[in-house]
C-alpha cells in the first residue's frame, strides 16, 4: 500500500514541478546553449527529485549514477527516462547474464537473440518466420481486459516491425482455481475476454494455447501471448536508426496520459494497493491496430524505411534510445510535435506514456512524404517528430528548451546490470519429500478417471477458444483442440507451420531445473505429435521478485534447465521475454516458464492450391498433420516410451490427493530425441492415425482424450496396461496417472503396427502395443470401464462446472 | 466475371476471399477502397467480414456510409449481384439493402465454430450449386449474429432465407441455432434476389484442406449465376 501512495503523492508533485519552476526563479526557461534546462540546483528541489527518482524504483545510488553520468544534475524527464530504461522490464538487469545461458545458434536462426524485436528464423522455401511470446501479467492482474487486450496488441507490434505478416497467436494463461472464486471468475472472464476482443478485430486467428490452474496465481495470473509472422526471407525490417540526418517519423494512434510508467508499474510486486495503478495499464484500440498493420506492411514495402521499432514498454523513451543505440547514432526530437489526445502533456508524460497502437520510423531522407501518405491512407497520424545525430545521444526538446539530454548507451548498453545472489530454497527439501505409502491407493479408477477430465487444467477448453477467431486468414489446418500442437497451411508452398506453447509451474516450484527440461520437452513433443520437426524456441519466463536470492535460484535452476534441453534437441533459443515481481500478498507464483515453440512439416502436397474450377481438388497427401483423437474401429494402439513410478507434481496429485509434493517426472533428454526422431520419420510415411502425448493426468486421460476429442465421432478403446514397458513393481495409480516424460499414444491400422514397431527398436524407442480402437466404452481392463459419453460430458463440462454456468450461457460446448 | 472485394478499414476477411476467388476459383478479381465511388467494371460485389471501422458505434453502423456504398447500393438496386459476409451482411442491413437487424449472439459472447446449415432455396443466384434441403459445413465467427426481425416482415421475407442453423440432420432445433437467430436465419436475400447476406464464412471453407467445400458453391452458384445473364 505504501508505495503506491507515496507514488501517487509524487506524481502529484512531478506535475507541480513543471508547473511551479516557471515562475520561481531556478527554473527559468534558459537557452538550450547554456545547457542549464529546468535542472533543480537547490538541496530541496534535488531531495526532492531524488524521491521522485526512489517512487521510479531509482535507488540513491542509480540516482548518484546518473549525476555522474550527465556530470550534473537531471531534470525530472531525465528521472523518467532512467527510471523506466532500468526497470527490470526494459533492461532485463537481474536476468541478463543469466540468459546468456541460452543456446541461441543454429543454421537458421537469421538474427541473433535479443537483437531485433523478435527470433526470426529460416524455414525454407525462401520465406521466414518471426515469432516471440510476452508476458503482460501485471496490467491483466488489475485490468484483466485492457491489460490481456493490449498484450495482445503488444506482441504482434513486435512481429510486424520486422515485416512479418502476422498469421497467429497463442495464449499461456495462468489463473487460481476458479471455484467459488469469483474475482478469479472475474480476472479469467476478463482476460479471455481481452484476448478475444482484440485479437478477433485484428484478424490474427488465435489457434492455441494453454491454461492452467493453481492456488499460486490466484493473485496473480499469467498472461503470456505468443506472435507469429511471416515474411519473404532478406526483407526484415530492422529496428536501427541508421544514417546521420534521416528523418525519425512517429506513426499511429495519438500519445495520451494512458500506461505512464508501465513498464515501472510491471517491475513491481503486485501489492493490495495496486488497484491505484490502473492508470498504469493501457488502453488498447484493435481498430488502430489493424490499419497500423496494414499501413506499417505498405511502407516497409516502399523500401524508403531504414529503421522501425514498436513503442510498447517505456514508449517514445524505448524507441529513441534503443533504435540509435543499435546503430551507433543518437536522435533527436521535439515532443511539441507528439500527436497528443490529451492537452496540457508535459514532456515527461509525453517520454513514458505507453499509448498503444504507435510506431517510430527513420525513413530515408526525401522520403517523408512517401511514406506518411500510406498511414494517412490508414487514417493514421504519421508526423516527422525528429533526425538521427550522429552524437550517440538522445536529446529531447520540447519547442526551443531541451529537456533530456542523456548518452544513449547509458539508457541501454551499459544500463546497471546486477548479480543478483542466489540460494537454493529451503521449502524444497521439503516439498520434495513424497512417500507413496502416504498416498492411498484410489477404490474407484474409473471415478478418478473422470475426476481428472473434469478438472479445470485438463477439462475441454472449447468454452475459451470458440470465443478467439481461430480460422480467419483461412490457414488453420488443425483447428484447436484436435490436435497437440497448431498446425497452420503456408499458401503456396508445400509446407506446413506447427506451434505450441507449454510450461508447467507446478514441476518448476518442485524442481525448477528438471520442471523447465520437462516444459521444452513437452512442447516438442507436442510438436512431433503433429508430425512436425522441431525448430526453434522463444520463451517467457515469468518470476517473482529476482531480490529475493531463493527465487533468483530458481530463475537460474529454470534457465539452466531449458538451455540443456533445447542444445540437446537442436532448437535453440531465438529471444523471449522475462517477466519478474509476479507476486501478491499472498507470496510468489510458482516459477513458469513458458516455451513458445515452432516446427515444420515439409513436403505437403495441396497446401497452395491450383484448382481448375469446380474440380474435385487433390486432397492433402501425406504427410499431413495427425490429430490427436482416435479414428477407426479395429485400429492399434501403441505406445511410445517408458513409464515410471512417477507421482510427483502431477494432476493426479493435485485434483485428486490436493497435494503438491514430490519430485516431477525425470526427462532423459537423450530418449525424448529418440522419441522426437521416430514420431517425424513414422508421420512422415503416413503410418500415424493419431498421436497424443501423455501429459497431464498420465496415461488414462491421454487414452481417454483420443476417445471423445472428436465430439461428433466418440470412439472407444480396449486396454491391456499389463503389457506397458515399466519397472516392475508399478503402482497401479502410478501407471495409470503418472507423468513419466517421452511418452506419446499413437493409433495406426494393424497393418502398420509390425514396421512402427521395427521403426520405433531402430529409434530405441520401447513401444507396447496397447490394444484396440472401437467399441463405446473406454476399457481398461480389470480397472476402468467408463462409456465414451461419461467421459466426454465430464470433459466437456468440467470448465463449465468449475466456472458456474450462468457465467458463460448454455450453449455451444461440443467441437463441430 | 469480375468480382470486387470491398476493403473498408477494418475489414480482414478481404484477402481470404480474393485468395478463394483468384487462387481456387481462378476469376478476376480486384480490392475496391472504400474511398472510391465506382467499382471499375465489377460483375459482382462481396462485402468482406471484420470490423469495418472497428464496428465502433454498432456493426455495419459507420461503413454504410462509406463512399463505396453509395455505388454498391446504386449496383445493387440495378440488380447486380452482392454478397455480404459476416459484417458484409451487417453493413447490408445498416445499408436497408436487406430487411432486419443484428443483435448480440445470446450467449453475449463471440463465437467461432463450424456450423451446419439447411439450403433452404436452390433456384437464386448464390445457391444454384446445392440440394435443396442439402446441410452444409461452414463456419461462423462473430459476436453480433443474432438476425432479428419483426413478425410481419419476417413473414413478408420467409421466402428469401436462403441459410438455417440445424442440426446435422437438418433439423432446426434451438441448440443448433448457437446465436440465437429468428427462425434460425443465418443467410436471407432481398425481394430481387439479387443481394445476399450471411453470417457463415462460405470462403472459410472452400478448400478441403480447411475441412469443408461447402462454401466454394456459394461462390461457384454466383458464377453459374453470371454466365446466364
Amino acid at each position: 500500500m505504501s508505495n503506491v501512495s507515496v507514488k501517487k503523492r509524487d506524481r502529484g508533485k512531478i506535475r507541480n514541478i513543471k508547473f511551479g519552476v516557471r515562475g520561481s526563479g531556478f527554473g527559468v526557461r534558459r537557452s538550450i546553449l547554456n545547457s542549464k534546462f529546468r535542472i533543480p540546483n537547490s538541496p530541496a528541489d534535488v531531495a526532492l527529485l531524488k524521491r521522485v527518482a526512489r517512487s521510479h524504483n531509482l535507488t540513491d545510488e542509480l540516482y548518484e549514477r546518473i549525476v555522474r553520468i550527465l556530470g550534473r544534475q537531471p531534470t525530472l524527464t531525465e528521472v523518467g527516462i532512467f527510471g523506466v530504461m532500468y526497470s527490470e522490464h526494459c533492461s532485463y538487469c537481474s536476468s541478463k547474464p543469466t540468459l546468456k545461458l541460452f543456446p541461441t545458434k543454429g543454421k537458421r536462426i537469421l538474427v541473433p537473440a535479443g537483437k531485433e524485436n523478435a527470433g526470426l528464423i529460416d524455414i525454407g522455401d525462401g520465406l521466414a518466420v518471426a515469432f516471440k511470446v510476452e508476458s503482460h501479467n501485471h496490467p491483466s492482474a488489475v485490468e484483466p481486459h485492457a491489460g490481456a487486450a493490449t498484450g495482445v496488441g503488444g506482441i504482434v507490434r513486435d512481429i510486424f516491425t520486422m515485416g512479418a505478416r502476422p498469421i497467429a497467436l497463442l495464449d499461456s494463461l495462468r489463473f487460481g482455481p476458479l471455484q467459488n472464486d469469483a474475482r478469479t471468475r472475474f480476472l479469467f472472464e476478463g482476460i479471455v475476454r481481452g484476448i478475444a476482443d482484440y485479437g478477433n478485430c485484428i484478424g490474427v486467428p488465435t489457434v492455441g494455447g494453454e491454461i492452467l490452474f493453481d492456488e499460486s496465481y490466484r493473485g496473480n495470473p499469467l498472461v503470456n501471448v505468443m506472435c507469429i509472422g511471416i515474411l519473404p526471407k532478406g526483407k526484415i525490417a530492422r529496428a536501427v536508426a541508421k544514417g546521420p540526418g534521416n528523418p525519425v517519423v512517429y506513426v499511429g494512434s495519438s500519445t495520451g496520459r494512458d500506461g505512464l510508467g508501465g513498464a515501472s508499474f510491471a517491475s513491481r510486486e503486485i501489492t493490495d494497493g495496486s488497484d491505484a495503478d490502473r492508470p498504469a495499464v493501457q488502453i488498447g484500440d484493435p481498430f488502430a491496430e489493424k490499419c497500423l498493420i496494414e499501413a506499417t506492411l505498405e511502407a516497409l514495402a516502399t523500401g524508403d524505411v531504414v529503421g522501425i521499432q514498436d513503442m510498447g514498454a517505456a514508449g517514445l523513451t524505448c524507441s529513441t534510445c534503443e533504435m540509435p543505440s543499435r546503430a551507433g547514432t543518437g536522435i533527436a526530437i521535439d515532443v511539441d510535435k507528439v500527436p497528443r489526445r490529451e492537452e496540457g502533456m508535459t514532456p515527461y508524460e509525453v517520454m513514458l506514456s505507453e499509448s498503444q497502437e504507435r510506431m517510430l520510423l527513420v525513413v530515408k531522407r526525401g522520403s517523408v512524404e512517401r511514406i506518411t501518405q500510406h498511414f494517412s491512407r490508414w487514417g493514421l497520424n504519421a508526423v516527422e517528430i525528429g533526425h538521427v545525430t550522429d552524437n550517440a545521444r538522445l536529446r529531447v526538446k520540447e519547442g526551443g528548451d531541451r529537456v533530456a539530454d542523456i548518452p544513449v548507451s547509458a539508457l541501454t548498453d551499459q544500463a546497471p546490470i546486477f548479480q543478483r545472489p542466489t540460494k537454493r530454497p529451503r521449502y524444497l527439501s521439503k516439498v520434495q519429500r513424497l512417500s507413496l505409502k502416504d498416498i492411498p491407493q484410489p477404490r474407484d479408477y474409473a471415478a478418478v478417471l473422470l475426476k481428472l477430465l473434469a478438472s479445470p487444467t485438463i477439462a475441454n477448453k472449447a468454452a475459451v477458444f470458440e470465443q478467439y477467431d481461430h480460422m480467419v486468414q483461412a490457414n488453420t489446418v488443425v483447428l484447436p483442440g484436435r490436435a497437440d500442437a497448431a498446425v497452420l497451411r503456408l499458401k503456396g508452398t508445400n509446407r506446413f507451420l506447427a506451434a505450441t506453447i507449454d510450461g508447467n509451474g507446478r514441476y518448476c516450484y518442485l524442481d525448477p531445473y528438471e520442471g523447465s527440461k520437462l516444459a521444452v520437452a513437452e512442447a516438442a513433443r507436442n510438436l512431433v505429435c503433429v508430425g512436425a520437426t522441431p525448430l526453434a524456441v522463444t520463451n517467457c519466463l515469468n518470476f517473482g521478485s529476482p531480490q529475493d536470492p531463493e527465487i533468483m535460484w530458481q530463475f537460474k535452476e529454470c534457465v539452466r534447465g531449458i538451455s540443456d534441453a533445447c542444445r540437446a534437441f537442436g532448437t535453440p533459443v531465438t529471444g523471449g521475454n522475462v517477466s519478474f515481481y509476479n507476486e501478491s500478498p499472498d507470496g510468489a507464483i510458482d516459477p513458469t516458464p513458458v516455451i513458445g515453440m515452432i516446427g515444420i512439416i515439409e513436403g505437403v502436397q495441396g497446401s497452395g492450391l491450383r484448382v481448375e474450377g469446380s474440380c474435385p481438388e487433390p486432397r492433402a497427401q501425406s504427410p499431413e498433420p495427425i490429430t490427436a483423437n482416435f479414428k477407426a474401429e479395429d485400429d492399434c494402439i501403441i505406445l511410445f516410451g517408458e513409464t515410471k513410478e512417477e507421482l510427483g507434481g502431477g494432476e493426479y496429485l493435485s485434483a485428486i490427493h490436493q497435494r503438491k509434493v514430490g519430485r516431477p517426472p525425470r526427462v532423459d533428454l537423450h530418449a525424448e530425441r529418440a522419441l522426437q526422431r521416430l514420431m517425424v520419420e513414422a508421420s512422415a510415411q503416413g503410418w500415424l492415425k493419431s498421436a497424443h502425448d501423455c501429459s497431464e493426468g498420465g496415461l488414462a486421460v491421454a487414452l481417454a482424450e483420443s476417445c471423445i476429442i472428436d465430439a461428433q465421432h466418440l470412439i472407444g478403446a480396449t486396454i491391456d496396461v499389463s503389457r506397458v514397458t515399466c519397472h516392475v513393481s508399478l503402482r497401479l495409480d502410478a501407471l495409470l496417472f503418472g507423468e513419466s516424460a517421452g511418452r506419446i499414444i499413437v493409433s495406426c491400422v494393424p497393418e502398420s503396427v509390425e514396421v512402427l514397431g521395427h521403426l520405433a527398436k531402430k529409434h530405441e524407442v520401447p513401444a507396447t502395443v496397447l490394444g484396440r480402437v472401437g467399441g463405446s466404452r473406454l476399457l481398461i481392463e480389470p480397472w476402468i470401464d467408463v462409456r465414451v459419453e461419461a467421459l466426454n460430458d465430464a470433459w466437456r463440462g468440467g470448465l463449465k462446472v468449475a466456472l458456474g454456468q450462468e457465467q458463460w450461457g448454455t450453449k455451444g460446448s461440443g467441437d463441430t | 466475371m469480375k468480382f470486387g472485394v470491398v476493403v473498408f478499414p477494418g475489414s480482414n476477411c478481404d484477402q481470404d476471399c480474393v485468395y478463394v476467388l483468384k487462387d481456387v476459383l481462378h476469376r478476376p478479381v480486384i480490392t475496391l477502397w472504400h474511398e472510391q465511388t465506382t467499382l471499375q467494371g465489377c460483375d459482382a460485389v462481396v462485402l468482406p467480414g471484420g470490423f469495418s471501422y472497428g464496428d465502433y458505434l454498432r456493426t455495419g453502423a459507420i461503413a454504410r456510409f462509406s463512399p463505396i456504398m453509395r455505388a454498391v447500393r446504386a449496383f445493387a438496386q440495378d440488380g447486380g449481384l452482392v454478397i455480404g459476409i459476416c459484417n458484409g451482411f451487417q453493413i447490408l442491413l445498416e445499408s436497408g439493402l436487406l430487411p432486419g437487424a443484428m443483435l448480440r449472439n445470446t450467449a453475449l459472447r463471440f463465437i467461432c465454430r463450424f456450423v451446419t446449415l439447411r439450403v433452404e432455396r436452390t433456384d437464386s443466384p448464390f445457391t444454384n450449386r446445392f440440394q435443396e434441403g442439402q446441410v452444409i459445413r461452414l463456419p461462423i465467427a462473430h459476436n453480433e449474429g443474432r438476425y432479428s426481425i419483426d413478425a410481419k416482415a419476417l413473414q413478408t421475407n420467409r421466402g428469401q432465407v436462403l441459410f438455417r442453423y440445424c442440426d446435422a440432420d437438418g433439423n432446426l432445433f434451438d441448440a443448433a441455432n448457437l446465436n440465437g437467430s429468428m427462425d434460425c436465419i443465418a443467410g436471407i436475400m432481398n425481394k430481387a434476389g439479387n443481394v445476399l447476406g450471411m453470417m457463415p464464412h462460405p470462403e472459410r471453407a472452400s478448400e478441403a484442406i480447411l475441412g469443408s467445400t461447402d462454401g466454394r458453391l456459394v461462390f461457384e452458384s454466383m458464377i453459374e449465376a453470371f454466365s446466364h445473364v
